[in-house]
Formats: C-alpha cells, structure tokens, sequence
C-alpha cells in the first residue's frame, strides 16, 4: 500500500473536524481499552504477587524477575525463543528468495501451485501443527518409516522426532520455517513484480549473467521489502506459542519452550499471572526495536 | 551451448518449483490420506504409508461428525466470526477515512500508530486480558473472544481502508457536497457504495484472522461445547492419550480448505497492506 503524502489540506476535513474526531474515535478508544490498558495491566502485574483465584494483590518490586532469572526453564525459554526465531528466519529468506524467483516466470498451472504453497501460511497454524504433529509422531511417522524403508534405522529403532529434545527443537524450527516460508515468499515476489522489467533487460544487454543481475541489481532493490518480511517474520516467530503449544507443550522436560509458551505454562496453567506477565515483557525489547525499523522502512517510502 | 542452456535453466525451474511445493504442500496430502484410510492400515507398521493398503474408508468423517462436537465448533467459529466482522466494520470504516482525509500529517502518523498495534501480539496481552475477562464475568463464554478478537481485527483493517479510501479522488466527495450531501452523508452514500472491494477485503481479512487465532480462545474457553475449531480439535479430539488420527486430520483439512481458499482470492489486497509502502 502505498503511503501517499497529503501535501493539499482536504477542505472537507477541515471544515468538519469534529466529524472527523467522532469518525476515529471509538475504534481508537476500543484499542487503547483493548491493548494499551492490558499492556500496562501486564507491567503492573509483574511487581505483584496476582494469581488466578485470588482478587488481592500487593506490590512486590523485582520479586518476580529475581526468580525468573534464577530459574533453567526460563534461561532454555529465552535461548529457545531466539534460536527458532533467528534459525527460522534465516531458512526461510533463502527459501523464499528462491520460490520468488521461480515463481516470477508465468507458467501452466501458476495459480493452483500458488495455492498449494500458500497452504502453510494461509491454513490455521494450530491445524497445520496437529499434521506435523502426525508426521512426527513417535510410533507411525512417515518420515521413520521411509528412514528404515531406506535402512536408515532398524525397525522400531527410528528417532522419537519429538521425544528428544535436540530433534524436538529442530521439529519446531522446521514447522516454523514451514509456516512462515509461504509469507515470505509472497511478498518477495510483490517486491520482484514492482521492478520495472527493463531493469535486468539493460543488465542482461551489457552482459550480466544471472547470479550477478540477482545479487547486485535485483536483490540492493528489493532491500525495503526484504526488510518488511524479515521484520514481520521476526514478530510472527518470536511471539508465537501455537506451534510450540501443540507440537511438545514445552517438552521433553521444558526443551523446547519459548518466552510465550513457557508465560503460558506458569501464568494461566500454573495460576501464577506475576510471574506469567514478567516473563512475557521479556518480549518487549524485541519488539520496541522490531517496531523501530519498520517505521524506517515506512518512513523512506513516504519521502520517496 | 545457449540451447542446453535454455533446457538446464528449464529443469531447475521445474525442480525447485517441485521440491518447494511437496515440502510446504506435504502435511495437506499427509491429511487427505489419513483422513480416509482405515484403523488396521493407519496402525500396521509394516504398511506402505503412502498408498491404501485396505479399503478407503468414511468412518472417520462419520465419527467426526456424529460422535464430536465438531460440527458445534464449526458454528461457535463461524458465530464469533461474523459478529466480530462486525464490529471490526463498524469501528474501521468510519476510522479509515477519517484519517484517510484528515489534513495534514496527522491521519498519517495516527494511521501508522494504529498499523503499530497490531504488532503487540496476544502472547503479550493474554495474561492480563484473562482477569479482566473474569472480572467481566466472561470466563468460557464466547463473548469474551468477540469482546477481545476486535482488538487485532481493527488495527490492520483501519490500515488496509485507509490505503484504499485514499486512491478515491477528493473531488468526488466535493462535488456530492456541492449537491447539498453533508459531509457524512457523501460518506455514506458515496464513498462507501464504490469502497465494497475494500470493504469486502476486510471482512474476509478479518474472518480469517479470526479463525487462526488460537492463544486467546485457548485461555479463555474451557468447557467442549465453546471451542472454537483452533482449539477444539487439538484438545478434543484427544481422549485422554488417544489421538483419534483419522478423525482429526480430516477434521484439520475441513475447517482449513474454506479458509485457506478465502485467503488466496484476497492475498494480493493483504499482502499490499504488510508491505507498508515499501512497494509502490
């Protein structure tokens, strides 16, 4: 979308600002209810000793991040937080630079493969997850079956894929890469199909080959919309819990939990809401920065 | 040379075309066969997995639908859905254009802290939004989702309706005023009547948004008969340690296909909104 700049006020809205306010109004008041209130519910809750059950509460300073700290479960959470984000991310920008590319060209049936690898993205992440889950699962999975089919392993003898806690950690990271690849990818080729066709037509004319059209002409261009879908690809994984949720519920032995998953376990399962919002404003840093560019990015669209 | 060339770039393109669409497409074709294949063929280990090693079978969708409360999640989904469209319509369209036509930078820089929003994830809000829905009185209630689920509908439809009342020429309104229409009134029956394509994006965005969500309706909603399908099939289907396998795959590839299909007529307009003018 783009941002168009308003250099010529608008005489209509001038000449009713009031309107103007009463039309913006309720959906502001609605998020700053819905989203502003909880978010500062959420600090102030971190210096308190809130649980489920109980109404009273009292202020108990930095109780509750000390003994976050201290704890192994936390110290996995954020490590694992930043893995799955980071590793995911990288598989899928490869990945999807890739699939642009070849999605670009026209071709018979474009459209219904488009659909099929949109699947991932487009389809209930909850959902999807419950497949893999299938596919990974301990006793049937396909992929042991074709691994001893190969004689990879011996029968019964195949990987728990989600029973031990290396395997489980590449599980999630492979679904998470899954999920986001499609996104990825769609937005890449938005940026590939902006860029005027001339461009590597006059490359190709003073003799670039096509690694050197792609690294040094293509890809500097498409540098706004790479940073686009790595940021929102950043957020997505980072504060996701359905996948972890789903796949190992934080298993085998808290291996694969996540900042989300893991504020889950202790402030709504374990009833202990302090410590659940403490540790879940350990995602704010990330997402102060996170914000801190894609305003960047919005910011030199609207000067361009 | 140039010809096998031609012919090498070819067979790449079909590769990666191909290596890429089995990869991301393989869970989906991994439902489709469980879904219809039989208890003894699921569960033999030395069976092919890949092929019918027994009949096919409808047992598990007649299980699904006659002995789950699927069919109750499906409604519970579709009921939250519409009335948080909605909502989402009423509080966004009215927002949209306001800050669409608001002089200056303003509109703009309101717009942008409102896109902001919805990038503070539900991960982050769940906690305290659990005893504000206990103190509402909302616990298990489907309410509690229409209440909350706004709250990231709004955000990213007021973004996506301002970028389109936008592209509507200023002109149009001025000259339904000049023909004695009041400012809103040139709203509400001018801009709005040629907005439906926009419009109808945001229902569908939202629709959608809805049916993925998953942290909200699992914190708030316990009992069988409120899930939404997210969490209905996940929990449920589950009997203790028993995966019902053949009942949940299919139960994942009803409730996805309808979704995954809306998505798709819609994705350019959606993916116009997340690229925040980085395209022009």
């Amino acid at each position: 979308m783009a941002i168009g700049r308003a250099k010529i006020k608008s005489v209509g809205a001038a000449q009713s600002p009031l309107l103007g306010a009463a039309m913006f109004t309720p959906a502001v008041l609605y998020i700053l209810l819905l989203v502003a209130g909880p978010f500062f519910l959420a600090i102030f809750y971190a210096f308190s000793d809130a649980r489920i059950g109980n109404t009273e509460m009292h202020y108990v300073g930095l109780e509750n991040f000390r003994s976050i700290l201290k704890s192994p479960s936390f110290r996995i959470a954020i490590r694992n937080s930043f893995i799955f984000t980071i590793c995911s991310q990288i598989v899928v920008i490869v990945g999807a630079n890739i699939l642009a590319i070849a999605l670009e060209k026209t071709f018979r049936g474009r459209g219904f493969i488009r659909f099929l690898i949109l699947l991932p993205w487009v389809a209930p992440i909850a959902l999807g997850a419950i497949g893999w889950k299938w596919i990974l699962d301990s006793i049937y999975s396909v992929i042991s079956w074709v691994l001893v089919a190969l004689h990879f392993y011996k029968p019964f003898n195949a990987p728990m894929w989600l029973g031990e806690p290396h395997l489980a950690i590449a599980s999630v990271l492979l679904v998470h890469s899954w999920r986001l690849m499609p996104f990825s990818t769609v937005i890449l080729l938005a940026g590939r199909t902006a860029i005027p066709k001339d461009i590597p037509e006059a490359a190709a004319v003073d003799g670039a080959g096509f690694w050197r059209t792609q690294f040094q002409i293509i890809i500097p261009m498409m540098r706004p919309i790479l940073s686009v879908a790595v940021l929102f690809g950043l957020i997505f994984t980072f504060t996701d819990m359905t996948v972890v949720y789903i796949l190992t519920a934080g298993g085998p032995f808290d291996s694969t939990q996540t900042l989300p998953s893991l504020a889950f376990a202790m402030g709504i399962q374990g009833s202990d809401l302090a410590a659940g919002a403490a540790i879940s404003l350990f995602l704010v840093p990330l997402l102060i920065i996170i914000a801190y560019f894609m305003l960047r990015v919005a910011h030199r669209a609207e000067v361009n | 040379m140039r010809l096998s060339r031609r012919i090498w770039g070819k067979v790449v393109h079909v590769l990666v075309i191909t290596v890429f669409t089995v990869l991301l497409a393989f869970p989906f074709y991994w439902m489709v066969i469980t879904s219809f294949k039989q208890n003894v063929d699921l569960y033999t280990m030395e069976n092919n997995p890949f092929v019918f090693n027994a009949k096919p079978t409808l047992d598990h969708l007649k299980f699904l639908f006659t002995e789950t409360r699927f069919v109750r999640w499906l409604a519970n989904t579709t009921f939250v859905g519409i009335v948080v469209v909605a909502i989402t319509l009423v509080l966004a369209v009215p927002a949209a254009y306001s800050l669409a036509r608001l002089s200056g930078r303003w509109g703009e820089r309101l717009g942008i802290a409102i896109f902001l929003t919805y990038l503070v994830p539900q991960t982050l809000l769940f906690i305290p939004l659990s005893r504000v829905v206990a103190y509402l009185g909302l616990q298990d209630s489907l309410w509690a989702l229409i209440l909350v689920y706004p709250s990231f509908t709004v955000p990213f439809s007021i973004w996506l309706l301002m970028g389109f009342f936008k592209s509507i020429p200023k002109e149009l309104e001025d000259a339904a005023m000049v023909d004695g229409l009041t400012r809103f009134g040139a709203f509400a029956k001018m801009v709005i009547p040629i907005s439906t394509s926009g419009i109808l994006t945001v229902v569908i965005f939202t629709f959608t948004l809805v049916t993925q969500e998953f942290v909200y309706a699992l914190t708030f909603i316990s009992s069988e008969s409120n899930q939404m399908i997210g969490t209905g099939i996940p929990i449920f289907l589950v009997r203790g340690d028993v995966y019902y396998w053949g009942a949940l795959m299919a139960a994942c590839l009803i409730a996805s296909l309808p979704i995954a299909f809306l998505y798709n007529l819609f994705l350019d307009r959606f993916i116009a909104g997340f690229t925040v003018g980085a395209v022009k």
